[in-house]
């Protein structure tokens, strides 16, 4: 009956239609979700249980056992994906800024950077910086001595650079080109413009893409494993092979890092789409 | 006259104390009207009053929750109705016209023709074409609906369902979203299908319009038809109170 | 041919500048087995991908609650982890628990799916959650009026489906489609983790025998970054040619 309601457009079905995004019906979803993961977890835990012969521990003692280096590893992770944040975006803004240049060949250049940068694989920039910035720098005397994680992160915030310039870029010029024009009528000149008036209009419609980018940044990070970073994958794979290489522990061990990235990451993605929800109804 | 073929026409559409419910309102309260073969009705009444329900009940889109529809004599509140039948001969045309955006004028009204109907696709061709020149859009065979005003597309919905060679043409306040200009074109060729014989049954607030074109008259409010006649008899001398302060606020 | 090779070999002795996969010939054949072995996962998780996206479209649309509600929590947890992880998962997890069948030329015991396959099963699926949300989105997005208008013409499902609903999504979803391919394409290299010798694992093997780490990486780059934007760049052509003036834009 209810459906009939909804499928012929009616005033009361479109309503009913209208309430369940964020009626209880949508909370019950997210927590079936979460949910599911827990148990597809389980199951892989419990068949490493299950084929855990004598003698050897089983996967969830495996887990519990090593989950406070396992989980530090986490936290580096979370470190890194902090990191190339910033210093992406620090990066990106001015980029993003460029691209709506008055200069023609500066516009040009920004947005061949941009593209070319957001254009690349991850893991590749990943490997470029790993691989190419030496160990050590030496600066008026001073050594400095650079460790793989600060390559890593480098690697990573090339990419945000990029994003966060076309989101910016993005943002800029979805402002009305009235606001330009009545500000330049009040005597603003170009950086006061977009300092005061536009830029801040732009925060609302650039936070749900950075958050977006920030989430999917989270889980790259795992990609440092790759060029050896001892971050949660890496410290996984160290602890398989404490544990004697047993196949059984590889489901479990990874499914610990899924649901911990999940765990992490799914409730960000909720907000975001509840801000962008928001943002949207407002125009 | 006018009252007289009504009673005497064999009815295409008789409707028998039908009610829907969505949820826990009541849209249509005990509605009974009949339409003879060639007739144009006209119902009125407030926003809100259930008018587009009854159309959309008589051509299937709506299940009803009680009472009988027959069309041409077959009932529509049957479960094991073909729809397909029905629709074929009732055409309905929307107030939003409700075209197909990816489609020119002309594919727009051949396209039931020959997906449904899977007629010949020449001829279905043939056929269009007069359609849209019988609705003057002769020209406009290959625009998008988005390149095409209002009134124009409202023509084109027109024509669409008229190239279903329908029996009954359900018109649902087409006139509602247009500017008076182009209103006047789509009224024309309203005009020109019921002096054609016809049978229309149209949901409409232009009074004037429904005064010249009508055979009959009816007024609903909240679901219930309050009362009903020859277009002078309720435009002009309206028995009823709730009538009476309808017509006032509209005209 | 020979000069070619010869200007390459040239450039490293005055330069240092060394591509050996100009004028070394067995470098270059692992070069394009790498770079065949790339465009080859792309264009086959692409298409996988797409088609999880409609199965999963379709089955958001489904009657049955449990089926929508597995739908999400797909999607949520592809969305939502690491696909670096998801493959190691599926390549050692999974791969580890799948039986063991015998080779057909060898009658060795080899595993059910060879690294290349899994790494294409993991990132079709990673994409193809992405892809069911797309569509979704663009099937959301066709006004439920004009399916009333095929509806009320004598479309069934299935036509209105394929007619109207189908090319109106795939217009409106189109610009977030290719943004997701190309990210897909850009995230098959994730694949050298598993050691599938594709076009970074094949250069990776040039600079560990030739220590040219710089020439061979700058050169993945640009293969890759040539590869996305000629994908983009036939996106906006597909675009462009199914653009229906009117629809779209503003309105």
């Amino acid at each position: 009956m209810a459906r009939t309601h909804a499928e012929t457009g009616s005033p009361a079905g479109a309503a009913a239609f209208l309430l369940v995004p964020n009626g209880p019906l949508r909370a019950g979803i997210d927590a079936r979700a979460v949910i599911a993961v827990a148990l597809v977890f389980l199951a892989s835990t419990a068949v490493g249980a299950a084929t855990a012969t004598e003698g050897t521990r089983s996967a969830l003692e495996v887990i519990w056992t090593w989950s406070p280096l396992l989980l530090w590893g986490f936290l580096f992770n979370l470190f890194i994906s902090a990191a190339a944040m910033l210093i992406g975006t620090a990066a990106g803004v001015p980029l993003g800024v460029l691209q709506t240049s008055d200069l023609g060949p500066v516009r040009w250049l920004a947005w061949l950077v941009t593209q070319f940068f957001r254009n690349s694989p991850w893991l590749v920039l990943l490997f470029l910086c790993v691989f190419l910035i030496p160990y050590r720098f030496t600066v008026l005397g001073y050594t400095v001595l650079l460790p793989d994680w600060s390559k890593a992160i480098l690697g990573f915030a090339l990419p945000v650079m990029a994003n966060v310039s076309e989101i910016v870029r993005g943002a800029i010029q979805s402002v009305p080109t009235g606001q330009w024009e009545s500000s330049a009528s009040l005597g603003f000149n170009r950086r006061q413009t977009l300092a005061q008036i536009i830029l801040p209009q732009c925060y609302k419609r650039m936070l749900p893409p950075w958050m977006n980018l920030y989430s999917l940044i989270t889980m790259s990070t795992v990609n440092a494993s790759v060029v050896g970073v001892s971050e949660m994958i890496t410290l996984t794979n160290e602890v398989l092979a404490a544990e004697g290489s047993r196949p059984a522990l590889l489901a479990p061990l990874y499914g610990f890092a899924l649901v911990c990235f999940f765990l992490y990451c799914y409730p960000i993605a909720r907000w975001t789409q509840a801000l962008e929800r928001r943002f949207n109804v407002r125009g | 006259m006018r009252s007289v073929t009504h009673a005497l026409g064999a009815p295409i559409v008789l409707l028998k104390h039908v009610c829907k419910r969505f949820g826990d309102v009541e849209v249509l309260k005990d509605i009974s009207l009949e339409v003879a073969k060639g007739e144009t009705i006209c119902i009125i009444g407030p926003s809100g009053s259930g008018k587009s329900t009854i159309l959309r009940c008589i051509n299937g889109l709506v299940p009803v929750t009680s009472g009988s529809i027959k069309v041409d004599g077959v009932e529509v509140n049957d479960p094991k109705l073909d729809t397909l039948a029905l629709r074929r001969k009732v055409g309905i045309v929307f107030q939003q016209y409700n075209l197909f955006p990816h489609k020119t004028a002309l594919q727009n009204v051949m396209m039931a023709p020959v997906t449904v109907l899977k007629q010949d696709k020449a001829e279905v061709e043939a056929r269009a074409l007069k359609l849209l020149d019988k609705v003057r859009l002769a020209g406009k065979e290959s625009s998008y609906p988005g390149e095409l005003s209002g009134g124009q597309q409202q023509r084109v919905a027109i024509a669409r369902s008229l190239a279903m060679n329908p029996l009954l043409m359900l018109f649902d306040e087409v006139t509602a979203a247009l500017d008076p200009e182009t209103k006047k074109e789509v009224l024309v060729t309203i005009r020109e299908l019921a002096a054609e014989g016809m049978t229309c049954i149209l949901v409409t607030h232009e009074m004037s319009f429904a005064r010249e074109v009508a055979d009959h008259v009816y007024f609903t409010d909240a679901g219930v038809i309050v009362e009903h006649g020859a277009p002078d008899e309720i435009l002009q001398h309206p028995k009823e109170p709730r009538t009476r302060a309808f017509l006032e606020q509209v005209l | 041919m020979e000069a070619f090779a010869d200007w390459f070999r040239w450039l490293y002795e005055v330069t240092g500048i060394n591509l050996t996969y100009f004028y070394d010939p067995f470098d270059r054949a692992r070069m394009l087995r790498g770079l065949l072995l790339t465009l080859w996962m792309a264009g086959v998780t692409i298409a996988l991908s797409i088609v999880v996206g409609l199965i999963g479209a379709w089955l958001q649309g489904s009657r049955f609650r449990w089926l929508r509600l597995a739908v999400d929590g797909f999607i949520s947890l592809f969305r939502n982890t690491p696909p670096l992880v998801q493959i190691y998962f599926f390549y050692f997890g999974l791969g580890y628990m799948l039986p063991r069948v015998p080779d057909v030329s060898s009658g060795q015991l080899e595993p059910l799916l060879s690294n290349v396959q899994w790494a294409i099963v993991s990132l079709s699926l990673f994409a193809g959650a992405f892809n069911i949300e797309i569509f979704r989105s663009g099937i959301e997005a066709v006004s439920r009026s004009t399916v009333e208008a095929a509806e009320s013409l004598g479309f069934s499902r299935w036509q209105t489906y394929r007619d109207v609903v189908l090319p109106l999504a795939i217009r409106t979803c189109l610009p977030a489609l290719s943004n997701n391919l190309v990210n897909l394409i850009k995230t098959t290299n994730l694949a050298y983790a598993i050691a599938v010798p594709e076009l970074m694992y094949a250069a990776k093997q040039i600079w560990a025998d030739t220590t040219n780490v710089p020439e061979m990486m700058i050169t993945v780059l640009v293969i890759y970054v040539a590869i996305a934007t000629l994908f983009a760049w036939g996106m906006t052509r597909l675009e462009r040619w199914l653009k229906v003036p009117g629809f779209g834009t503003g309105a």
